[in-house]
């Protein structure tokens, strides 16, 4: 009797290895190792093996290993000025950008005619790919054409084309030449990368803030402190972990952005004005083939992007934790 | 310490009037709860009061002065929110200093009265905590001991107990109540649990519709409902209400008893009361069941003390009386309170 009993229900179900929890794992784990391995690791492990050897283009053998690559990256002018040019650019940028996202995310929380559609073009950018919306303001920032320029001549900051004996306010010339002279080049990287920054510093800031519930905000106004106090003391401490994420993210884009350096200014004007790590790595190691010190110019990012991921992964175990 | 006065208060959300004419008046040093079912408006009310709400119309006076266009800090206000609103960053020593530190007292001044509000709820020991390092029942502390720090001229307290487990809540009333007696601020209640109100109010004013029902002590409240609204609404379980003719009669479960136990009843009603199914509590039993020798046949409820020990089943009809002074009178169509009625029951009814 028993034993029969046993054999049918064995015969009802079988289990296959679709109940294995283990061999499930390694399955739905494969993609994502692969993909892991083969598009972050492999070219990883390469850069590291490129920049401590001599590999060229016209000589790709892994033969030599030398430290010579890093002496001559070190050396070179230009890649000192794409180094500092790298965090003059992020710290800049990044700070602007926490600045204006907490003013717009405070403007976007209240309730106002047309919210939605601000927000919309607010938020726009952000869902524009860089290099198209770079090109915009390439052409915003011509060095004839500009309709900047063309609005600073019509306000009188500067002289109008064909009319002798005025004097520009800003500049005494017809144009400003955003990308043609340094100081106002580096100005417009810092403003495209603040530009394109914004957007989700915003959105991040904005979900911080709503989720400030509102009983805090009545006790604030309960317990009669301005509106200073009530942003130092109360807001900004309850905003502080979501804008840490808002920085981090805002850190690691500019950080090892190469396309907007890259369409506006190619590093220039002359000598590399502009050049970031990136933009610098790719000229040096892919336009003229010398791989070894592109691929050394690059890993001068990864200190950083170590800190900013150890940063990332605390405040996720922190957020995981509580 | 202060009378808070509103006249004629109207709050309109988008067609919703959430407020609809509320006239009260606070006395000096008199513990007010506003009770009603959600969403009746008494919350609003209380905003309204305190200056987070502005009002489509009426006025507000605290202390004589009309506080219709004040923020809130000018008010001279307190309040204790439902979900407490403690500031999570801050330890409870800066909680409580916060809104001293908003006056711009000197340090030695806010540690003095940041430890005598603390001492008060005796919460000296967690000062360096943070909120969520807190139970419950420390939270709520915390929060009146952050509402008391600015001895206000008013309180508002917006259901303060209701976060708290069953337990401690009678507790917390009874200790709540005795804080305010020590202080004697004016104080204003919002709660929707009648216990509460019936429990710590000098006067309840029971709310519906953005509408006072009816104001009164908590006493009056309960033995002369002004409508069918307040009768329904107080009371655990609430009043009875059986339609005979054009009146409603009203009488509390704990009213209608078996006639064996109720001989000294002035006037006695008897009723035929058709027991379905019987609850005991411990403290009391609670028989639900049909009565149909008065009126229309209702659903009714008797509450018996454990004390009467008569054995009473499901099934069976039994002979129960109410003392007619118990028995409250409404009219069937407007629902208000209205004079006794006489009126005989269906003698042939009773002895089925």
């Amino acid at each position: 009797m028993d034993t029969t009993l046993i054999s049918h229900t064995e015969e009802a179900y079988r289990p296959s290895w679709r109940d294995n929890s283990r061999i499930l794992a390694v399955l739905m784990l494969i993609p994502a190792a692969v993909y892991v391995i083969l598009l972050v690791g492999v070219p990883f492990v390469m850069a590291i093996l490129f920049a401590f050897s001599d590999v060229t283009v016209g000589d790709p053998a892994l033969d030599r290993f030398t430290t010579d690559t890093f002496q001559r990256v070190l050396n070179d002018p230009n890649f000192q000025r794409a180094l500092s040019n790298n965090f003059l650019f992020t710290i800049v940028s990044q700070a602007a950008v926490l600045v204006l996202a907490n003013i717009l995310a405070a403007a976007l929380t209240r309730n106002f005619r047309g919210k939605w559609l601000v927000r919309f073009f607010i938020l726009l950018p952000w869902a524009t790919p860089i290099a198209i919306g770079t090109i915009g303001w390439l052409w915003m920032l011509d060095s004839v054409y500009s309709p900047i320029d063309w609005t600073f001549r019509n306000l009188g900051l500067l002289k109008q084309v064909g009319v002798m004996g005025q004097v520009g306010i800003l500049k005494n010339s017809t144009n400003m030449y955003w990308l043609g002279e340094p100081g106002l080049a580096m100005f417009s990287v810092i403003l495209v990368q603040i530009w394109r920054m914004l957007p989700m510093s915003t959105v991040i800031v904005m979900a911080g803030l709503t989720s400030i519930s509102p009983d805090i905000r009545d006790a604030v106004q309960v317990d009669g402190v301005g509106w200073w106090r009530e942003w130092r003391e109360v807001t900004l401490p309850l905003l502080r972990p979501i804008l840490m994420v808002a920085l981090l993210f805002g850190i690691i884009f500019t950080f090892t952005d190469m396309t907007v350096v890259y369409v506006l200014t190619r590093g220039g004007p002359p000598p590399n004005t502009t050049q970031v790590l990136a933009s610098w790595a790719y000229i040096k190691g892919i336009q003229s083939g010398n791989l070894s010190e592109g691929a050394a110019t690059v890993l001068f990012m990864l200190p950083v992007l170590l800190g900013v991921a150890l940063v990332m992964l605390r405040i996720a175990r922190r957020s995981e934790v509580s | 310490m202060a009378v808070v006065e509103t006249r004629g208060l109207e709050k309109q959300f988008g067609d919703v009037k959430a407020v609809n004419g509320i006239n009260l008046t606070i006395g000096e040093g008199e513990f007010l709860v506003l009770l009603g079912p959600s969403g009746c408006g008494k919350t609003t009310t209380m905003r309204m009061i305190a200056g987070l709400e502005k009002p489509t119309r009426g006025e507000i006076y605290i202390a004589g002065r009309k506080v219709n266009d004040l923020p809130p800090r000018a008010r001279k206000v307190a309040m204790v929110f439902q979900s407490y609103a403690l500031y999570p960053h801050m330890t409870v020593y800066n909680n409580i200093a916060f809104p001293l530190k908003a006056e711009k007292r000197s340090k030695d001044d806010i540690r003095r009265k940041v430890e005598w509000a603390a001492g008060m709820f005796n919460i000296g020991h967690l000062l360096e905590r943070k909120p969520r390092q807190l139970s419950g029942g420390e939270r709520q502390r915390v929060a009146l001991a952050r509402a008391v720090v600015r001895e206000p001229d008013v309180f508002l307290l917006d259901e303060p107990l209701s976060n708290l487990d069953a337990k401690l809540r009678a507790l917390a009333r009874d200790e709540l109540k005795q804080y305010q007696r020590q202080l004697g601020v004016t104080t204003l209640y919002v709660t929707h649990d009648q216990v509460e109100a019936m429990g710590m109010g000098d006067r309840v004013a029971v709310i519906s519709g953005g509408q006072v029902r009816q104001l009164g002590t908590p006493q009056e409240l309960y033995r002369t409902p002004a409508d069918t609204f307040v009768a329904t609404f107080l009371g655990s379980p609430p009043m009875n209400l059986v339609e005979k003719d054009t009146c409603i009669l009203g009488f509390h479960p704990e009213h209608i008893l078996p006639a064996e136990v109720h001989s000294h009843a002035h006037d006695p009603l008897h009723l035929a009361f058709r027991v379905t199914r019987v609850e005991y509590l411990g403290s009391e039993r609670f028989l639900y069941g049909v009565v149909d020798s008065v009126g229309d046949p209702t659903r009714i409820v008797s509450a018996i003390p454990s004390l009467v020990t008569l054995n009473i089943e499901a099934g069976n009809t039994y002979d129960f009386v109410v003392d007619r002074q118990d028995l409250s009178f409404f009219d069937k169509t407007t629902k208000q309170r209205i004079a006794p009625v006489a009126f005989d029951h269906d003698p042939a009814r009773i002895g089925e």
